[in-house]
């Protein structure tokens, strides 16, 4: 028993000590496989959990200012309140908008649109619910945000035009990057970023960008940011303003001042060829477009006849008409194919062939030399002259006023807005058919297939009034603009400039009556009007009681136009506007024209006392007449 | 040998004399690594595990030292009505338990939530030694002396993994094999009944497990092939501990574990936070500290002259080890995940109370080592 005992006792040792060195085995076991994971695959692990604990956020960078000559701000950035999904962390999304949607307002479009999102967006990245939220529905969101998983509030920075319809055009707007353009670029990609649409926005995008910072932040395994590294971080080089030379008082101005016409108006510096005015009416709310435009609106103003979307100031195309009499008498005169005393007698209308071509003064204006048909806009005057020159001479002159050049201004335009000056082979190769006196006659007068931006009306105007090769600009020159004298006599110009003078302040110029004038003491100004031909009444029409423009439909009737300078005796504004369809230039386009060029005199920053004294010779008003 | 001449200490003062103090000292030291690590996790701040932990392993603590203190006969009476009762209790969690995370393992009887499988821990443990203790050692390896023995092994054990909780099945099984192995099992059976527990293992995890028990297993054989699923975390357990290196990363520094990389870290996955934060070193301190605790409680064993204690003494030592053992092996990917605490680390009430049950146990029978009770009724001291 005793032996047993022992014998029993001596077993369970053994396997005691057997159960034991088996624990010693594993407990070796253990401490081997966490000297494998500790010691020698440490780095290895380190690295992982740095992936896991650090991670680069993109921080985007402050899109730049575009500001007015003076420093007026045309496009800033306002705070902006977002939500945005996470799918990786919402789970379902559908559940979790439902979730949201107690909290905020969800419509359906939204939220298809969301799901839509959502289902071609990586799991890890934001998809933005919503944003401009205010902020009373944001702070909500925040407080319940512990039961909204996936959901993650932010606050950035969206564009804002503060003068929306008066920079639509020229300053643009911007949007998300569209796929095509984004590709893998993380910073286009991030739905808050926006790029340059149009206008400045786009010319100038890369400059108005800057550049991404990463921020390198600590996440927790849910991938919320813990904790901010900045020391690590690389900051975001916000992008620079970029400086305007419109005066954007006068911008407004010129906006309000056209309302609801369908028109267009260029104001230049002549000095500089600084752009101080470029407006396109009716305008639209950039605003709108920068936060995504609801597919109906966009649609209203694309199909809107008036063409809000189409800056008419720089891609407008019109027959520049009687406003290009002065480039006309300027080829004469340096051809000697005028003296500017010559008198042409106007009897209403002048017989080419089996053709007849009319003055727009049916009962004729009697004699009139050069001074007098361009006050008066007589065509049959400039029949003759057109007729004298031949369409090579008149053509080579209108070139060097700037009728065909495209001008680059800095932003956007259509390839069709260096307009249009017909020659012979241009005719031939258009039309299969020679050219013909007719056509001279045409041209003579500014219509035909004469085409012409308002941009370059004006650039033609600053030219003809400084007689030099004025180059038209949206941004701010680097030093004195020195522009080449063009190649005509100061005589020559001096007849033009005073013609056009008497357009305005002359009894009988076209203006006379229904300006008067500038509006602003002692300063004159110098003017011309144009009515370009849309559509001729036939005598069949005539027939049936169509008299007048008044009684044609809107989109036949012809555009208004006045170019015009001031002032007179030192030019220094000059203003080129069309009102589409607005009937005669007279009626329709002088009169805003004028109050839009007595807005530039009267903000000039050199002040009224410096603009009488500029011109070296005294004028002689007195002449022609 | 000394020990067996030592007399059986008979009043508290002298069991208090008896008591194995650097076995308490080892034990103490333990609990206070757990409640560092709990006060760790929230974060540098007592509430809400650190607090608790110290309370319920103060509370443990004043347990085992009254276990101590018990005269084993008592123990030896209570072996069968304590297993048939925990028996019973896991037929009513099977019928009514509470369900959390998809298991049935708690009861709620009144405040108070209990989990029968820890009771069985120590109630299989108390049970097959007082089976072996009154069964002459000759009959150990006799077909009746065997069925008794796996049908008090295999209820609860079936019972357990049907709950399910795979990770306590597992531990109450082996540590039933363990003991039957030191109850003198013939190696005649031992040899055979391996080869068919081998084919009968691989049988129930092709055909006995449930699908998320399944698919932890294949995981765990190539976490890496679902990095974002079941293999998870262990994945971020490992990225854990080895990012630890030699030294850590200084305590409350751990990263995965604070930025919530690491799951559950104030239960089953403490050990990673551990290594984590203090490194190889500590790891391997903590490991060694429960080695010379297993060999305090391996050498008790070998010092008990009665066949009851000694089974006691290594059925719990065996529970323990397996504890320690399949947590940390768990955490460092050798075995796949099964939801076993770190004993007396791991945030967890009753956990806490069967381990520190199970150390009075062995420190009661380190006191009556000497004591050599017959078989039949239990008559110590």
């Amino acid at each position: 028993m005793r032996r047993d005992k022992q014998e029993a006792q001596a077993q369970f040792n053994r396997r005691t000590f057997m159960v034991g060195a088996g624990g010693v085995g594993a407990f070796a076991g253990i401490g081997a496989q966490l000297y494998t994971l500790q010691i020698l695959q440490e780095d290895e692990y380190r690295v992982l959990s740095d992936n896991n604990q650090f991670s680069f956020r993109i921080q985007l960078p402050t899109r730049g200012r575009i500001l007015d000559r003076f420093g007026e701000t045309i496009a800033e950035n306002r705070d902006s309140y977002r939500i945005y999904l996470i799918r990786e962390q919402a789970g379902d999304p559908a559940l979790a908008l439902d979730r949201l949607s107690r909290y905020m307002h969800i419509g359906e479009a939204r939220r298809e649109r969301v799901l839509r999102d959502l289902a071609r967006t990586p799991r890890f990245q934001p998809v933005t619910i919503a944003e401009g939220v205010d902020w009373e529905t944001f702070s909500r969101v925040n407080l319940h945000l512990p039961e909204l998983p996936g959901v993650m509030p932010d606050v950035g920075e969206v564009r804002t035009y503060p003068m929306p319809a008066a920079f639509a055009h020229v300053a643009g707007y911007v949007q998300s990057a569209p796929p095509e353009i984004a590709g893998d670029d993380p910073l286009l990609r991030h739905p808050a970023f926006r790029v340059g649409r149009s206008g400045v926005e786009i010319a100038r995008d890369t400059e108005l960008r800057g550049s991404a910072g990463s921020l390198k932040v600590e996440v927790n395994a849910f991938g919320r940011v813990i904790r901010e590294l900045p020391d690590q971080s690389r900051l975001a080089q916000p992008g620079r303003d970029v400086t305007l030379t419109i005066d954007s008082e006068v911008q407004r101005f010129a906006t309000e001042r056209l309302g609801t016409e369908s028109a267009s108006v260029v104001g230049l510096d002549v000095q500089t060829g600084e752009i101080v005015v470029m407006a396109s009416t009716p305008s639209f709310d950039p605003n709108l477009f920068v936060l995504g435009i609801p597919s109906r609106e966009f649609r209203d103003l694309n199909e809107n006849p008036y063409r809000p979307l189409f800056n008419k100031a720089i891609n407008g195309l019109y027959a520049p008409a009687s406003t290009v009499k002065g480039v006309i008498s300027l080829a004469a005169l340096r051809h000697g194919v005028m003296r500017p005393g010559e008198r042409v007698t106007c009897r209403g209308s002048v017989q080419l062939g089996n053709r007849r071509f009319h003055c727009w003064r049916r009962e004729g204006h009697g004699p009139v030399n050069m001074h007098d048909a361009i006050k008066v806009s007589c065509d049959t005057y400039f029949y003759e002259v057109a007729s004298r020159l031949g369409i090579e001479r008149i053509r080579e002159t209108a070139l060097e006023l700037g009728f065909g050049q495209l001008f680059d201004v800095g932003i956007p335009m259509l390839s069709q807005a260096g307009g249009l000056f017909p020659s012979p082979q241009w005719k031939r190769a258009r039309t299969g058919q020679g050219w013909s006196m007719g056509d001279t006659y045409n041209v003579g007068i500014g219509q035909g297939a004469v085409l012409a931006s308002p941009l370059q009306l004006a650039v033609m105007t600053a030219r003809m009034a400084t007689g030099r090769a004025v180059e038209p600009t949206l941004y701010p020159r680097r030093g004195p603009a020195q522009f080449a004298r063009l190649d005509f006599d100061d005589a020559h110009i001096e007849a033009v400039h005073n013609a056009h003078v008497g357009v305005v302040h002359e009894p009988g110029g076209t203006s006379y009556w229904s300006l008067g004038g500038l509006g602003v003491e002692g300063v004159r100004m110098a003017g011309k009007t144009g009515t370009s031909q849309v559509y001729s009444i036939s005598a069949e029409e005539r027939a049936r009681g169509v008299r007048s423009q008044d009684d044609l439909p809107w989109r036949l009737r012809n555009h208004g136009l006045f170019i015009c300078y001031a002032p007179a005796e030192a030019p220094r504004y000059a203003v080129a506007l069309v009102v589409e369809h607005g009937g005669g230039g007279a009626r329709s386009a002088a009169q805003p024209a004028r109050d839009i060029l007595r807005e530039l005199i009267l903000r000039d920053p050199a002040g009224r006392s410096g603009i009488v004294a500029a011109r070296h010779e005294p004028i002689n008003l007195a002449q022609g007449g | 040998m000394p020990v067996f001449t030592q007399p059986v200490p008979r009043d508290l003062r002298a069991k208090l004399f008896e008591l194995n103090w650097a076995f308490v000292l080892l034990v103490v030291l333990t609990g206070c690594i757990g409640i560092l690590m709990l006060y760790s996790v929230a974060g540098g701040a007592w509430d809400p595990w650190a607090v608790r932990h110290a309370s319920r392993f103060g509370a443990g603590f004043l347990v085992m030292l009254v276990v101590a203190m018990v005269p084993p006969r008592l123990w030896m009476s209570l072996a069968y009505p304590a297993y048939l009762g925990a028996l019973f209790l896991l037929v009513m969690v099977e019928l009514f338990g509470a369900t959390a995370m998809g298991a049935q393992r708690w009861l709620d009887v009144g405040p108070i939530r209990v989990q029968p499988s820890e009771i069985m821990k120590i109630a299989l443990v108390l049970a097959l030694a007082r089976y072996y203790h009154d069964l002459p050692s000759e009959k150990v390896s006799t077909p009746g002396g065997m069925i008794v023995p796996v049908l008090v092994i295999a209820l609860p054990v079936g019972l357990i993994a049907k709950q399910p909780d795979l990770g306590t099945a597992v531990l109450t099984g082996a540590t039933g094999v363990v003991m039957v192995f030191l109850a003198g099992l013939s190696w005649k059976v031992i040899v055979p009944g391996m080869v068919a527990g081998v084919a009968g293992g691989i049988a129930f995890i092709r055909y006995g497990l449930e699908e998320y028990q399944r698919a932890r297993v294949m995981t765990f054989l190539n976490p890496e092939n679902d990095p974002l699923g079941a293999g998870y975390h262990i994945m971020q357990s490992k990225i854990a501990l080895g990012s630890g290196g030699l030294t850590g990363k200084g305590y409350m520094q751990g990263t995965q574990a604070h930025l919530n990389f690491l799951p559950e870290k104030q239960t089953d996955f403490i050990f990673t936070m551990l290594g984590e934060e203090f490194g190889f070193i500590g790891g391997i301190a903590v490991l060694v500290l429960y080695a010379l605790i297993l060999g305090h409680c391996l050498m008790t064993a070998m010092a008990c002259r009665s066949v009851f204690l000694r089974l006691v003494t290594m059925g719990v030592t065996t529970t323990f080890a397996l504890y320690v053992f399949i947590n940390t092996a768990m955490v460092m990917g050798l075995v796949p995940v099964v939801g076993v605490p770190l004993p007396m680390i791991s945030y967890g009430g009753s956990v806490m109370l069967t381990v520190l049950t199970g150390l009075g146990l062995i420190l009661g029978a380190h006191i009556h080592r000497a004591a050599e009770p017959p078989r039949g009724a239990g008559l110590f001291g």
